[in-house]
């Protein structure tokens, strides 16, 4: 409650800054909009159904690619694992790789798939599945032995293992990959929108992009917070759950 | 194995043979000899204890009998079966507990039972519920394993290795992280539970109080290489204390005996 009033307070001084600064007249309106005529654009491209529409485009190419880039990346760090040569290998591409800023990827995708759905799916799925793979594969390098040794004499084996013992146990990690695995493949798709117009649905980063172009700041503006707030609320509904759950059951970071 | 040779051995059946295993480690430097020919019968019901110093391979000769890790002579028979690989019907308490932290009490006592065939879930269930009763953490049925003190991890542990009804139940130095009052309180535990449950124990320690407390026999061994030197019958009626002066006067006779071979094996060395 406390808290929740604290959170209050802080973002509603935000608001009077700007609105104050704003009102102040130093600075064009054309360059920063009003607080009210953003919340006007927001409230007008909701009614219209525009800007759902462009939230469920750009959600759908997220979900999509990063479930594709765990279903990849998850059993190819598993695999890594296994043998020195493969995380010589396979893991050293995907070290490489995941230092590369996903961005980067576009220029490719384009040239490879054209202005498609697939070029933005293709971008997000880099994005998300090398941080996958090397998370998973230190996660399940760095599990004491003891729990696949005390696992074996309980009879278990083969796939068991992998999906009740050794997944498990490197849970801590493969969340913590997952997470960076997101917040790459959001920035990634972010910036494809931005430069690359596909004409199967405009996306937030389109619209983002259009707002530039009109001079409208107060669209410009209006798609970030709702980015911001997409941001938010995949960190509280996709990984505080889970995060909740490690905390609880490793009896890690309770304060 | 069925030759009528075999039927015709004297009773008691042993549960657990070991016939002539020895072990070597090898080293980029060296070849290490940790274990030198050990024979070992087990009958049914008996509580084995291998007592030696540190490097004695008693736990290498621990994991060779659970199938964790291959003789390179010899051979382990259990039930009358050789063993090969790691297996349910004997299982193993660490020294630590090695309980899962993604599961609770519960989850970690099923975790042996869900992989043992022909049993229905709720059975399972059950006698989940039983052994953790039988340990007396029944209220911490459904505590994560780091809420757990470490006398009370190592009982779930005991409860784990219980449940599935294992043929021998193998132990390497379980208490031996743990306080002396914990595991004073655990040696009464144990030898109730083993009262009333008659398991094949084989137990590693380099305690001898703890060995000649727990065990029906104790065997000795000395290092470099791991040799069985000794053999002891505990003749103490149970439950025994391990403060009690008859205790004592045999773990006295133990250590005098363990000290007389640690001198031989290293005057052997020089």
């Amino acid at each position: 409650m406390r808290r929740t009033l604290v959170a209050i307070v802080f973002f509603g001084a935000l608001l009077l800054i700007w609105q104050t600064a704003t009102a102040s007249g130093r600075w064009s309106p054309v360059l920063l909009p009003p607080p009210w005529l953003v919340a006007q654009y927001l409230w007008d491209a909701g009614r219209d159904g525009s800007l759902l529409e462009a939230t469920l485009v750009t959600v759908k190419r997220l979900l999509v690619g990063y479930v594709i880039g765990i279903v990849i990346g998850l059993p190819l760090g598993l695999l890594t694992s296994t043998s020195r040569y493969l995380e010589d290998t396979v893991g050293a591409l995907a070290l490489g790789l995941q230092t590369l800023p996903s961005v980067c990827w576009v220029p490719l995708a384009l040239l490879w798939f054209g202005q498609t759905e697939f070029a933005m799916l293709f971008v997000v799925v880099m994005g998300t599945m090398w941080s996958v793979v090397l998370a998973t594969n230190s996660g399940a390098r760095n599990i004491p032995p003891i729990y696949a040794r005390a696992a074996r004499t309980m009879g278990s084996r083969g796939v068991d293992m992998w999906t009740h013992v050794i997944l498990p146990a490197a849970l801590p990690y493969v969340v913590s990959g997952m997470k960076q695995g997101w917040a790459f493949a959001w920035r990634s798709l972010m910036a494809a929108e931005i430069f690359v117009t596909i004409l199967t649905g405009f996306g937030l980063g389109q619209i983002l992009q259009y707002g530039r172009e009109l001079n409208a700041m107060d669209q410009v503006i209006g798609v970030m917070l709702v980015i911001v707030a997409i941001g938010l609320a995949a960190d509280k509904l996709l990984f505080s759950p889970w995060e909740r759950f490690l905390h609880r059951r490793w009896g890690t970071g309770l304060k | 194995m069925n030759t009528p040779s075999f039927e015709l051995q004297a009773a008691p059946p042993a549960k657990l043979v070991v016939e002539g295993v020895s072990k070597w480690f090898r080293t980029p430097r060296a070849e290490v000899q940790a274990l030198d020919n050990i024979n070992l019968r087990v009958a049914e019901g008996e509580f084995v204890c291998l007592v030696g110093p540190s490097g004695c391979g008693k736990t290498t000769l621990l994991d060779i009998m659970a199938g964790l890790t291959k003789a390179d002579n010899g051979r382990v028979l259990s039930d009358g079966e050789a063993v090969d690989g790691p297996g349910r019907h004997r299982l193993v308490m660490f020294q630590e507990p090695a309980l899962f932290p993604w599961l609770d009490a519960f989850g970690n006592v099923m975790f042996g039972l869900k992989r043992k065939p022909g049993l229905s879930d709720s059975k399972r269930r059950e006698i989940a519920d039983h052994h953790l009763r039988l340990v007396g953490l029944e209220t911490f049925r459904n505590a994560d394993v780091h809420e757990l003190s470490g006398g009370m991890k190592q009982r779930v542990a005991l409860a784990r290795a219980l449940a599935p009804d294992p043929s021998v139940l193998l132990m390497d130095e379980p208490f031996a992280a743990l306080d002396a009052i914990t595991r004073e309180q655990l040696y009464g535990d144990l030898q109730d539970i083993w009262h009333k449950r008659r398991k094949t124990i084989v137990f590693v320690t380099h305690d001898v109080r703890e060995a000649a407390c727990l065990g029906d026999r104790v065997f000795l061994l000395s290092p470099s290489p791991g040799r069985i030197r000794e053999e002891f019958t505990i003749p103490l009626a149970r439950p025994r204390d391990i403060n009690s002066p008859e205790l004592a006067a045999i773990v006295q006779r133990i250590t005098l005996a363990l000290r007389s071979h640690l001198v031989e094996s290293r005057e052997a060395a020089e």
